[in-house]
């Protein structure tokens, strides 16, 4: 029996839900972005007018606004946003249970089942499309393949509004002239390396020797040229956004750059009391703490370190950070923004090993101490128990990272 | 999580219901603000539907309110009607 996979994505989503509730700004060219005063103010999601206006996602409110003086720039509403993704799901879960979120605004249906067919996958896709439309006032693009590969990238093919089919016998016309960075997971990075042996198409890369990819590519290598071909065979999860935790981190940009040491101790612990305190939350330890900093050419760096033992202490992660930050970025400054990124990820009721030192039984008690500041914020405030450190600067300690959540797409590998 | 966005062409009304047992929610009556009390003669379709004209989505109710048809919007907690 033959797969049939459906992605939809939701176009221009968080601008398309935007212009539905707000009439007025309906035909103008709008753009939703961040806080121009808290320095967040990048451009998150534009309609396709502001689009027109060659607006794009990631660039500043400065710099659109330059290419388009008239453009409306909205604040987001997560809240909303999150909201409508629920009714999405919500209509999907009425065609297979088989549905698996990626981010807010995309996600896989499996509609496999005896006698279903790819062109079948099609016209429900088309009825999913419709209702969509007249149920939700937002539009979905939908690709239709045997496999996710192909099915999302269907759903880039034709936009806003619209359905694509992906036969097999489609790859050759359809598929393969494409330029490779149109696949899933082939970023600049990858594209520039495929580019050196002579790689640029989607078909180039099929017909590549899968030798020699391993050979430049390690095993990720052999994953590319399976999903250059149609090949993948990796199920639909059906997980939804928040599927299982498979890290837990923060960034932050603060109102000003960082330009020292001190600074990045502040925020740094900051981010560690705030992602070891949702470790606690989820019942989790981390061993993998990485740090990232952008500068302020928007050029983003990270460093890892794996802990020989799994932790939840704020104290413990924020150290880590401290000296992996010493050891790289301490001559990167100024710095526009800090993340901190816990993984390797244990329930916290696995057996830990004790120790003759007692360090085990230190780190015990400290653990049973900063649950008790997290019960006091939760009653207090988060500002009711603060490290001294993060009194250093005003500016950064009116900072509350555990309430400034982002919502980033599950892995693919998630499972 | 709700969804409070005044525009001109949205009015957001005060409505008394039925909760049935089975877990539906029916409309009786409704009133604008400073308007008349409406009462909903019958509803003849349910429906999760977009409103592209107030600016919302949510469960539509068509009703009939004597001889006039009216779309009236259940965008929880919110209702609203369209503004002519």
């Amino acid at each position: 029996m033959g797969r049939v996979i459906l992605h939809c994505d939701a176009n221009s989503y968080y601008a398309s839900v935007e212009c539905l509730y707000r009439p007025e700004i309906r035909d103008l060219p709008v753009a939703v972005a961040g806080s121009v005063e808290e320095r967040h103010g990048i451009i998150l999601t534009r309609n396709p007018l502001a689009r027109k206006y060659g607006v794009k996602t990631g660039e500043a409110i400065w710099q659109a606004k330059q290419k388009c003086p008239q453009l409306v720039c909205v604040p987001p509403d997560y809240p909303l946003y999150v909201r409508f993704s629920a009714k999405m799901r919500a209509i999907y879960e009425q065609y297979s249970p088989r549905v698996e979120s990626f981010g807010l605004d995309e996600a896989w249906i499996d509609l496999s089942a005896p006698g279903m067919t790819l062109e079948r996958g099609a016209r429900v896709a088309d009825e999913i499309r419709l209702r969509i439309r007249s149920e939700l006032g937002i539009t979905v693009s939908v690709g239709v393949a045997d496999n996710k590969i192909f099915a999302k990238l269907g759903s880039d093919l034709k936009k806003p509004d619209a359905v694509t089919l992906l036969r097999p016998q489609d790859y050759a016309a359809r598929v393969f002239p494409l330029p490779v960075g149109a696949l899933l997971y082939v970023g600049p990075s990858t594209q520039r390396r495929l580019a050196q042996i002579g790689v640029t198409t989607i078909g180039a890369l099929a017909q590549c020797d899968p030798a020699l990819l391993r050979l430049r590519f390690g095993k990720n290598g052999l994953t590319l040229s399976a999903f250059a071909r149609g090949e993948d065979r990796s199920p639909v999860m059906p997980v939804d956004h928040r599927a299982a935790i498979k890290s837990v981190g923060n960034s932050t940009t603060p109102p000003h750059d960082l330009t020292c040491m001190d600074d990045a101790r502040c925020i740094l612990f900051l981010l560690a009391e705030s992602v070891a305190a949702r470790l606690r939350e989820g019942g989790l330890r981390a061993r993998c703490i990485s740090i990232s900093a952008r500068s302020t050419e928007l050029v983003t760096c990270s460093r890892q370190i794996t802990l020989p033992r799994a932790t939840c202490l704020a104290g413990e992660i924020g150290r880590t950070a401290l000296e992996l930050f010493d050891g790289r970025f301490a001559s990167a400054f100024p710095l526009r923004s800090v993340g901190l990124n816990c993984s390797m990820l244990t329930p916290d009721d696995a057996p830990v090993q004790l120790d003759f030192t007692g360090d085990e039984e230190k780190r015990m008690q400290r653990e049973q101490l900063e649950r008790s500041i997290d019960d006091l914020r939760r009653r207090y405030g988060h500002q009711i128990v603060r490290r001294g450190v993060v009194l250093l600067d005003q500016g950064y300690s009116a900072i509350n990272p555990v309430e400034d959540h982002t919502i980033h797409p599950v892995p693919f590998y998630a499972g | 999580m709700s969804v409070y966005r005044e525009n001109p062409h949205k009015i957001y009304v005060k409505v008394r219901a039925d909760f049935t047992p089975d877990g539906r929610i029916l409309p009786l009556m409704l009133r604008a603000e400073d308007g008349p009390v409406m009462r909903i003669d019958r509803i003849t379709d349910v429906r999760e539907a977009a409103s592209l004209k107030a600016g919302g989505q949510g469960t539509r109710y068509t009703c009939r309110v004597g001889e006039a048809t009216l779309l009236l919007f259940y965008d929880e907690p919110y209702w609203f009607i369209e503004a002519d």
